[in-house]
């Protein structure tokens, strides 16, 4: 751990405040921790999308990622389910230090990504969705019956309440197909869920339905999710802790108890107010 | 989590800050969709009925010849073939892609079969496994290749593809017509030269084809790829493999009825250009007449089947009533157009026309 802070209080970060932060996110990690990512780094060419991320992610814990448009969030989602290579620093998994070869490799090492609204298939039945490539099947054909059964299963169990499991996911609201999307990855073994704007374009009783099934995993413990969120009250209202990721730095790591949506807002705010002096100090 | 349950939404396609539909909910929409659905193929069936019941009694002054045993030798003879590359089409339709080539995939494979055993001497069984299978699956995989793996649209692809093949069939034939070798003639009494023996064969695939679709992995990753490819791609289905082997599949097809109709008419025939198009456009139109959609995603095999029978009973009843054949394709024009707006409609109403 000692390097590693080190190596944070050298890295490029503006403003003190980044480094004391990474500094924190750092010392906080614990042995236990699923998943931790240590110095992550990306540059598209003259653009520095990301200059030093440091966050771990514990059993069972959900973390929100929070941030404004343009602060990294997505490319450290898409460096994370492996679709894309980090251009420096190491991702640590269970404790093993680990390269992503590609989506479905992260995928196969347990880091299932639920992107919103674009994982399902219209005109294919809950349970097909449920099972999609997946399927229970009794040589040449499907066993269609047992998969049925299964899918009522996980879907109770898991809280998720979808009248007939028949129905064309196409039919059911933008809240029960995220739910379906998200059973599908926790089915699939995933133990750490990136879930990608779960609550966007939702209203209130929809983001209720994932606001509940996430809860329900985190009551379960088994399995890990990083929500990416742009409502701080959503995220406050479900995660354990929530980071905030400002110019492709985590500048803020605090436990949801310890925090307020005044105090993020506070953070964003000044910034902002940063920003505008900054363009008045250069024109 | 009771608190939060969410009827669906009625016909306000699943917008999530829709009004929450007081109508039915989840259950009978879906009901009602898979009603409308067979609904749909029940209404092709009705045409059919209706058709046969016209030529054959109404417009028959005094004894139709549309029930005697000829007559529908020549219907099914006319059908089976629409059917047979009907099943392809719609497993290419269904995953977003057409094969135009298959008219001269068909023209192709018996001249290949020739060669097997007029100069390779090889028995007639193989020759024509062999020209089926080399043919077919030859031709589709180059359309896939060149599809998938080259990105152009398979529209574009088989068009070039099926010229190609035109070429090839009269330059290595000659332009002239070859004859059966005896040494297939054995088995071909199976394949074609039976009266009925090619509806048999569209009826048996027709059940393997239906199966295929509904009760496969093959079928379901299908409809997924066609569906949403971005989610059958998360999911983890290997997009490529999937549409490379419809293009076989649709191609195999293709060759096969080709040597059918190569024992139908004992005669191996170098179609011109224009002729090869014709089976093709035919079976794409008995998909769609049968409710494939042509954007992917959803279609059914009894759907082409009966949309086939439609087109067969249109073709042999102007023959039976002695009617010129020439408005012919004005009614097959029209059932096609009347297909494709049923087929928009419902579409729209089951809210499949929103954002994928």
């Amino acid at each position: 751990m000692s390097e590693e802070a080190a190596d944070s209080q050298a890295s490029p970060g503006s403003a003190s405040q980044d480094a004391v932060a990474a500094d924190q996110a750092a010392a906080s990690a614990r042995p236990g921790d699923v998943l931790r990512v240590e110095h992550i780094a990306k540059r598209y060419g003259a653009v520095t999308a990301l200059t030093d991320i440091n966050l771990h992610l514990g059993r069972g814990e959900v973390l929100g990622l929070l941030g404004d448009n343009g602060a990294g969030k997505s490319t450290l989602m898409k460096i994370l389910c492996g679709f894309q290579p980090a251009d420096a620093g190491r991702i640590v998994l269970d404790g093993q230090e680990v390269t992503f070869r590609s989506v479905d490799h992260a995928r196969s090492l347990g880091i299932d990504t639920v992107y919103q609204d674009l994982a399902l298939v219209n005109q294919l039945s809950v349970y097909h969705n449920l099972f999609l490539n997946r399927e229970v099947t009794r040589w040449p054909l499907l066993a269609n019956g047992k998969m049925r059964k299964l899918a009522r299963k996980y879907l109770d169990e898991m809280g998720i309440n979808i009248p007939s499991v028949d129905a064309d996911v196409a039919a059911l609201s933008g809240g029960q197909r995220q739910a379906i999307a998200v059973a599908r990855a926790v089915h699939s073994n995933a133990k750490i869920l990136l879930l990608d704007e779960p609550l966007a374009a939702m209203g209130a009783k929809e983001a209720a339905i994932i606001l509940d099934l996430v809860r329900d995993l985190k009551n379960k413990g088994q399995v890990s999710v990083i929500i990416i969120a742009h409502n701080y009250g959503q995220a406050l209202e479900i995660c354990d802790r929530v980071n905030l990721l400002q110019h492709g730095q985590i500048t803020f790591d605090k436990r949801s108890s310890d925090t307020s949506v005044e105090e993020l807002n506070e953070i964003v705010i000044a910034e902002y107010r940063r920003a505008a002096q900054e363009r008045q100090r250069t024109a | 989590m009771s608190e939060t349950v969410q009827r669906a939404p009625g016909m306000t396609g699943g917008k999530p800050a829709g009004p929450a539909g007081r109508n039915g909910g989840l259950g009978g929409l879906g009901r009602a969709g898979r009603l409308l659905m067979r609904q749909r193929e029940a209404t092709v069936f009705l045409v059919v009925v209706l058709l046969v019941i016209y030529f054959g009694v109404i417009n028959s002054t005094g004894r139709s010849t549309f029930f005697t045993r000829l007559d529908l030798v020549d219907l099914s003879q006319v059908a089976a073939p629409i059917m047979i590359i009907a099943y392809g089409e719609v497993l290419l339709l269904i995953c977003g892609e057409i094969d135009l080539s298959v008219g001269f995939i068909y023209a192709f494979a018996p001249y290949v079969m020739h060669f097997f055993v007029a100069y390779d001497g090889l028995p007639g069984i193989l020759a024509i496994i062999f020209a089926i299978l080399l043919v077919g699956g030859g031709v589709g995989w180059i359309n896939g290749f060149l599809t998938v793996t080259l990105r152009l649209p398979s529209f574009i692809t088989t068009l070039g593809t099926g010229f190609i093949l035109g070429g090839m069939i009269l330059t290595m034939g000659h332009g002239e017509q070859a004859n059966l070798d005896a040494q297939v003639q054995g088995i071909g009494k199976y394949l074609g030269t039976l009266g009925f023996a090619e509806v048999i064969w569209a009826v048996g695939l027709l059940v393997v084809f239906h199966l295929l679709l509904r009760n496969t992995r093959w079928g379901l990753h299908t409809i997924a790829v066609g569906g949403n490819i971005t989610g059958a791609r998360e999911a983890g289905i290997n997009v490529a493999r999937v549409k490379y082997g419809n293009f076989m599949i649709t191609g195999v097809l293709g060759a096969f009825v080709g040597i059918q109709i190569a024992f139908q008419t004992q005669t191996i025939d170098p179609f011109s250009a224009g002729a090869a198009y014709q089976p093709m456009f035919y079976s794409v139109a008995a998909a769609v007449i049968g409710g494939t959609a042509m954007l992917g995603g959803s279609g059914t095999m009894i759907g082409a089947f009966l949309g086939a029978a439609v087109l067969a009973v249109l073709t042999n009843g102007f023959n039976v009533i002695g009617v010129s054949a020439y408005p012919l394709q004005i009614f097959f024009g029209g059932a096609i157009l009347i297909a494709m707006i049923a087929n928009v409609q419902f579409a729209r109403l089951r809210g499949e026309g929103r954002a994928r």
